[in-house]
């Protein structure tokens, strides 16, 4: 990965100009940006064309409930971009995180559902009589919105202080993530009194907002969108900054950044945390959206399908993440829609042939091959042998 | 880079729009067909189960249309895969409702499903037809139950160990998810009011091979019989290992409420001669209704596949439905539902009625023994049809339950 670019970033650096006067040369300046920008932002305002006015009016509700799926997707698929592509550290359990976000607000909407003073539906199941202790404080939609973000968060925290400190790294730090999601998936199984066990939790309502109608649907869908928005400015604007910098060079020489005086333990953890609490954000949505969380929504296979999309897409680009989650996830819904019983293989070409032929996924192909350009034309007659990477290697200096 | 997120989004645009012109064309040019759901598990840990369910859905289906289908209209099923995901089978219900527009749905096997698809049908005021034997406390009113509740399958084997086999004390062995947990709470309080004393109760993950811990444990204790919830594959590995522990069916009986024959065939009928199930169908169940079925059955999918009891209740689940809306006229859930009331059919398990008061069927329960063809030899069953009581509320010993 040392020698990897980074275009996307670079090309991303806008100017630091410019602090908000409008006056001559402003528009230009912010809007358009330098020339590099141009493309990046003609994109972004297409995607955001598309989002925000196309989907929402040429999609049936039920595609546009998919597509809102998807975004949730992206959600979690930034958070791994960050702590992956950025960070080197491969989390193979974010489904943990996911987990913990959506079991928080599945919990918060049942008792929402019920009305005060009654049973949550998922009791009468189990049989119990009275509500779990720690079921109570869920009654509160605050504190509820708070634990969506805090509770993933500071699990990473302690979690990576624990880890990053005793210098865990590499495959073994993967494992570890991808043991604990699967021990929380035997935790929720296990406790059917308090969690609903392998059935989940199913909800009916949002805060007010009525599942089963199209117009609230639509309203939930422009709250997604908004977040991912968020979601993805945040992360943006931690790559740009001196901390997104601090972050790369611990991908790539954690020990050299150790010796300059930095410690590696925090900036690795506010970049695992950052990605856990989005992960929970995403858990959070993905429940009214979904209408239910399981445990088969957060066990290994789901967490390292998470990675897939992020793999896909290109993990060192925000933007990439979120194209491959889209386009991960609308693959499924088509393709097993489309062959019912057969869309697994098909799933597993696409994958096959992504990591095959575009390893650092779609966001990558233009660097891949910027890089590889000159071994191809060795092979055509009259071919430029000299140029060897320098272009790539310019890149690198943002 | 952002070119990708660019493409995927006009991907789904584009591929969504494609789907609303198929949707209006088929329901424009249509007019002599009705469509109907079927979503079961075709990939994944369930599949190897649900794909026969299926099966014997799109057999009836097409016995329907040979006669001619439902209100002169020929039925086109719409197949989708819940690929053994629950948000997945909530997904599918959905699209199958509004996007196909299905006048009902077959589908589903775990609990885990049902539960996720329940609030899809209810929103949508839809009705789903589920095939599976289940642990109660449910009655939904867009849900038909065409298997067994517990007191029709768990309750009768309790009674009948107890009866004729004059067992003293079990030992409870269970997959760990809803549905073993939720039918040993069940089977303990029943324990407790019938003087049997439940030893132990063990629980391992679904599709775990592991059992040497459990089967020392039940060793241990020494029971008159097991009580065995296990799912799928871990039945292989269960019972294998408890004949290695020198527990052979003739020494520790192990009564199965998960087991068919369908289970048999992937167990291997040689490792579970002789063990004991619990349902309301075998292959072998007599009568003229049973005998065109597996006839039938095997003539489509093949001389070597087995019938069993979710293959049966998915078949009736599928008949029932087409009964109602020929009674009905019209393809309306709600009147199909007030049509369904007291509905009654010869099925291959026997004459089966549709309680009208919380949409389950009422079944014969039937104990067998497994042989060595890997069928199953009734050895008992109940008189007549029981009532199904999904609440248990005709059993004072559930009431707390």
């Amino acid at each position: 990965m040392n020698t990897s670019t980074d275009t996307t970033g670079a090309a991303k650096a806008a100017p630091a100009g410019g602090t908000g006067t409008p006056g001559p040369g402003w528009f230009k300046r912010r809007v358009i940006g330098t020339k590099a920008d141009v493309v990046p932002r003609i994109t972004f305002a297409v995607v955001a064309f598309l989002l925000i006015v196309v989907a929402p009016g040429m999609l049936t509700a039920f595609r546009l409930d998919l597509l809102a799926k998807y975004l949730v997707f992206a959600i979690v698929a930034v958070g791994i971009a960050l702590a992956w592509g950025r960070g080197g550290m491969l989390v193979l359990g974010q489904g943990l995180f996911f987990g913990l976000g959506g079991y928080v607000m599945a919990m918060h909407l049942q008792l929402a559902d019920a009305g005060p003073g009654e049973k949550p539906m998922f009791m009468s199941l189990t049989g119990a009589s009275d509500l779990p202790g720690l079921w109570e404080p869920f009654r509160s939609p605050v504190f509820t919105l708070v634990m969506v973000v805090a509770l993933p968060m500071a699990v990473a925290t302690l979690l990576g202080l624990l880890v990053f400190r005793s210098r865990v790294r590499g495959p073994y730090f993967a494992i570890l993530t991808q043991a604990l999601a699967a021990a929380f998936v035997i935790l929720l199984v296990g406790q059917q009194d308090l969690t609903g066990g392998t059935n989940g939790l199913t909800v009916s309502t949002f805060f007010g907002l009525d599942l089963a109608k199209n117009s609230d649907k639509l309203t939930l869908y422009f709250i997604v969108l908004a977040v991912l928005l968020v979601v993805f400015l945040i992360a943006r604007q931690m790559v740009k900054s001196r901390y997104g910098q601090l972050l790369v060079a611990v991908r790539d020489g954690e020990d050299r950044v150790r010796f300059l005086g930095y410690s590696p333990t925090t900036v690795k953890v506010v970049a695992f945390a950052t990605a856990a609490g989005m992960a929970g954000v995403a858990g959070a949505l993905f429940v009214p959206i979904v209408g239910i969380i399981s445990p088969t929504s957060l066990g290994i296979v789901p967490s390292i399908e998470m990675v897939i999309w992020v793999a896909v897409g290109g993990r060192v680009s925000m933007a990439g993440a979120i194209a491959g989650a889209l386009l991960v996830n609308f693959a499924k819904t088509e393709l097993s829609e489309a062959m019912p019983s057969g869309w697994l293989y098909a799933q597993g070409l696409l994958f096959i042939l992504v990591v095959a032929f575009a390893p650092r996924g779609l966001a990558g192909v233009g660097d891949w091959w910027r890089e590889n350009r000159d071994r191809f034309d060795r092979f055509r007659p009259g071919a430029r042998t000299a140029a060897p990477a320098s272009g790539a290697a310019a890149g690198e200096g943002a | 880079m952002a070119t990708g997120l660019l493409c995927a989004v006009g991907m789904f645009a584009t591929g969504c729009a494609g789907d609303d012109d198929t949707t209006t064309a088929s329901s424009t040019s249509g007019g002599n067909t009705i469509k109907v759901g079927v979503l079961h598990s075709l990939s994944g840990t369930m599949a190897i189960s649900e794909v026969s369910v299926k099966d014997s859905e799109l057999l009836a289906m097409e016995e329907i249309n040979a006669k001619g289908g439902v209100l002169g209209k020929k039925l086109e099923p719409v197949i989708e895969d819940g690929a053994s995901d629950w948000p997945t089978f909530a997904e599918k219900a959905q699209k199958l409702i509004s996007q196909d527009k299905v006048a009902a749905t077959f589908g589903g096997w775990t609990s885990a499903s049902r539960k996720a698809m329940l609030p899809v049908f209810e929103r949508n005021k839809s009705l789903l037809y589920y095939p599976v034997q289940y642990e109660g406390l449910e009655a939904s009113p867009y849900i038909f139950y065409t298997g067994a509740t517990t007191n029709q399958q768990i309750i009768p084997a309790l009674e009948y160990l107890k009866e004729q086999k004059k067992t003293k004390t079990i030992y409870l062995v269970g997959s760990d998810y809803v549905f073993p947990r939720t039918a040993n709470k069940e089977i303990k309080a029943w324990a407790k009011a019938n003087g049997m004393k439940v030893l132990g109760e063990e629980y391992a993950p679904l599709g775990s091979t592991e059992f040497s811990t459990i089967v020392n444990k039940v060793k241990a204790a020494k029971p008159d019989a097991i009580f065995n919830t296990l799912n799928g594959d871990s039945n292989v590995a269960f019972f294998k290992q408890l004949e290695g522990a020198g527990l052979p069916s003739s020494k520790l009986p192990v009564v199965s409420v998960s087991v068919a024959e369908d289970e048999v065939r992937g167990i291997g009928a040689s490792k579970v001669k002789g063990q004991l199930v619990a349902w309301n169908y075998y292959q072998t169940t007599k009568g003229a209704t049973n005998d065109a079925f597996v006839k039938a059955y095997k003539a489509k999918y093949g001389q070597k596949r087995v019938t069993d009891d979710p293959i049966e209740a998915g078949y009736v689940g599928v008949k029932l439905w087409a009964a109602a809306v020929e009674k009905a006229g019209s393809t309306d859930p709600e009147k199909v539902k007030a049509a369904s009331k007291g509905l009654t059919m010869d099925a291959p398990e026997g004459k089966v009625t549709i309680d009208g008061e919380n949409q389950h069927i009422y079944k014969t329960a039937r104990i067998g023994v497994i042989n060595d063809k890997g069928l199953i030899d009734t050895v008992w069953e109940s008189k007549g049809p029981i009532k199904p009581d999904p609440f248990l509320k005709t059993y004072p010993w559930a009431e707390g339950l």
